[in-house]
């Protein structure tokens, strides 16, 4: 008995070593958004480099840029930038910056039930930052009807429906009412949690969706990945050179390249109401947020051999996903920012 | 709810008599330290809990002082926090599940001890504790594709028509609200006060019963003037079992009560409650003073309760007193 314990025991020791030497293991946490496209690549890397396995938790934006600032997770990821103040409590605490790497794009749409009206809507910006300020609360507004030729819209209130829970969704939705009207800047602003003017609170893009579906007369928006995936009816959105867009993979991917051309070097960029005819004016990337120091030489080739694989053979497998994919220009910016990672 | 008997037994009579290593060799002392060890625990947890909540709320409480429970906006891109509508929509939800919650569950528990055949009483308890064993997020679905709906279509319409001249029945019927979140609570907590109630009125000594048809009451008259009474104090504490659960409940609340803060007199408007704020918020919430200020939300819901609780056994002293005072 005690001569089979002896030696299970030595062949638990020897597993565990190898198993240890075997895979390297990456943590890493944040946005909830990317999580299926990001277990897919971590996934998919782990086939093609069997030593490495990425474990990711999606915790939410805030819990990545808390984590990754804390030192707790080799990697963290958000559908929004890290603000000023953010960046510099990194620097502080490391003493070193933080970087950001755009993996995927993503967009909200407005989705609407209005009983008896079937037709694609267009919306304006005048219109969307009305009718979420709660100053447009009629369907049959001149601000609704006017870019809506041949659609009779009712004259019932409009129910408003937003987010409940704190998400990049609402991040990129206020984000976008922002940049196209002041009044939502000064009064509102932008994040991922908002004191809404007006309107009810659903959870997740469920809840949302729920609502919007049930509720006659509401007006809500959701992740395009989710209206697809669900076939949901969504409207189209003027852009700032006045096309009104309905936002698919492509469009998405045309406003990133629009935003191409100003794109900082540190990549903190939003693209809502970007340049372009063909740019749907509601998307944006979302990032990894890696050190740009590690003091493990092993982990840092292994995300950056990750990140090149990613910006390479892993953009092809995003749109089976419905992501839409970065532009060619972005793609090369970022191989030659991960570089300052050492 | 009957557990106060005065001193342990044990440490009675024979403390002084024998010394303390010979209770320690005969088991009594150990058994004694290692039952007020755990019992200690208890008090340690809670005090832990305020200490971590009140630590982590610092710079709120230091901004907002007590203006934190008065003031209603909650804005995390202006720095604003105030807890007021969260408060309010917590104790108005509690108060509808409790004001529909408390006569159905008693009234059942009240047949199911005393006047169903104990076989039947036996299947429904089966399925009582069923329903209290149901997870709350499953509720929140029920809230979500069954009462939103109903709330919306029939029963907010019909109160409107009938009874529209009070503020209460005001507004705009979306279906959700603070009436539905009380309504889905209260199908929550009614399995709470019905079991532990039944319970209760099962434990009341035979002789009570015998003792009042021997006068002549009617099989009614005796439970309603002597059982329940009697189990009075043990009806109270399911009461307060379900408010707890009532107060503290986030899933199912937050996906039917609307999540905008706002106080309204009308119970059809959408509304919002402490621990569903906390839940909604607390992951994506960026910056100190905002995860601090849902931190100090917490700390505010357990001192809710700390106050309500204290509140109700109050309510048990004084009625208690008055049953003794008849008796």
């Amino acid at each position: 008995m005690k001569r089979i314990a002896g030696i299970l025991l030595i062949a638990f020791g020897l597993a565990a070593v190898f198993v240890a030497r075997a895979a390297l293991s990456i943590n890493g946490a944040g946005a909830s958004f990317p999580e299926p496209i990001y277990s897919k690549w971590f996934d998919e890397y782990h086939k093609k480099d069997p030593n490495i396995q990425i474990n990711y938790q999606a915790i939410g934006s805030g819990g990545g840029i808390k984590q990754i600032t804390e030192g707790t997770v080799d990697f963290g990821a958000s559908d929004g930038p890290m603000n000023d103040d953010q960046l510099k409590s990194f620097q502080d605490k490391h003493g070193f910056p933080v970087l950001h790497f755009p993996t995927v794009l993503g967009a909200a749409v407005p989705t609407y039930n209005i009983p008896g009206v079937t037709a694609e809507l267009n919306f304006s910006p005048e219109a969307l930052a009305g009718i979420f300020l709660g100053k447009v609360t009629k369907w049959n507004d001149p601000v609704l009807t006017g870019p809506n030729p041949g659609v009779n819209l009712p004259g019932n209130d409009i129910v408003v429906v937003h987010r409940s829970d704190g998400s990049g969704t609402t991040y990129i939705w206020t984000d976008y009412l922002s940049k196209v009207s002041d009044e939502w800047k000064n009064k509102v602003n932008k994040n991922t949690s908002v004191n809404w003017p007006t309107g009810l609170g659903g959870n997740k893009n469920e809840g949302v969706a729920g609502l919007v579906k049930q509720t006659p007369y509401a007006i809500g928006y959701v992740e395009l990945i989710f209206a697809i995936q669900n076939k949901m009816p969504y409207g189209k959105v003027k852009n700032s050179s006045g096309e009104f867009i309905k936002a698919d993979l492509s469009s998405v991917t045309a406003a990133a390249a629009g935003a191409a051309k100003d794109m900082p070097a540190d990549f903190r960029v939003s693209i809502t109401n970007a340049p372009g005819k063909t740019a749907y004016p509601i998307s944006s990337f979302t990032w990894l947020l890696i050190p740009s120091k590690f003091s493990d030489a092993s982990k840092r080739d292994a995300i950056k051999g990750f990140v090149k694989w990613m910006l390479a053979d892993g953009q092809n497998e995003t749109e089976a996903l419905a992501y839409s994919k970065l532009p060619k220009e972005v793609v090369s910016m970022e191989l030659k920012a991960l570089d300052k990672v050492q | 709810m009957a557990t106060t008997s005065t001193t342990v037994p044990s440490a009675g009579p024979f403390a002084g008599s024998r010394s303390f290593l010979a209770r320690l060799r005969e088991g009594d002392e150990i058994a004694r330290l290692i039952t007020l060890l755990f019992a200690a625990s208890v008090v340690l947890i809670t005090l832990l809990i305020v200490y971590e909540l009140w630590q982590g709320s610092v710079l709120p409480r230091h901004k907002f002082g007590f203006a934190f429970l008065r003031t209603s906006v909650w804005d995390p891109n202006f720095d604003n926090f105030g807890a007021l509508p969260f408060i309010f929509g917590t104790v108005v939800t509690s108060a509808v599940a409790l004001f529909i919650a408390v006569p159905l569950g008693i009234g059942a528990a009240i047949f199911l001890a005393e006047l169903a055949p104990a076989r039947l009483s036996d299947a429904l308890e089966f399925f009582i504790d069923l329903l209290a064993a149901v997870p709350s997020v499953i509720y929140g679905l029920l809230g979500i594709f069954i009462v939103v709906p109903i709330m919306r279509d029939v029963i907010q319409p019909a109160l409107k028509n009938t009874l529209g001249f009070i503020p209460l029945f005001k507004g705009p019927a979306f279906g959700i609200g603070f009436l539905t979140a009380g309504i889905v609570l209260a199908i929550m907590v009614i399995p709470y006060i019905i079991s532990v109630s039944r319970e209760i009125l099962l434990s009341v000594p035979r002789d009570q019963r015998e003792a009042a048809l021997a006068l002549g009451s009617t099989r009614w008259e005796s439970t309603w003037k002597v059982v329940v009474p009697f189990a009075r104090t043990g009806i109270m504490g399911s009461i307060f079992l379900a408010l707890a659960r009532a107060l503290g409940e986030t899933m199912a609340v937050t996906m039917v009560i609307g999540n905008t803060p706002a106080i309204a007199a009308s119970l059809f408007s959408p509304g919002d409650s402490i621990a569903s704020v906390i839940a909604n918020q607390f992951t994506e919430a960026t910056g100190d003073l905002y995860t601090q200020s849902l931190i100090e939300l917490g700390l505010v819901l357990f001192l809710l309760t700390f106050i309500l609780n204290g509140l109700a056994r109050l309510l048990i002293l004084v009625t208690s007193q008055r049953g003794s005072a008849h008796a």
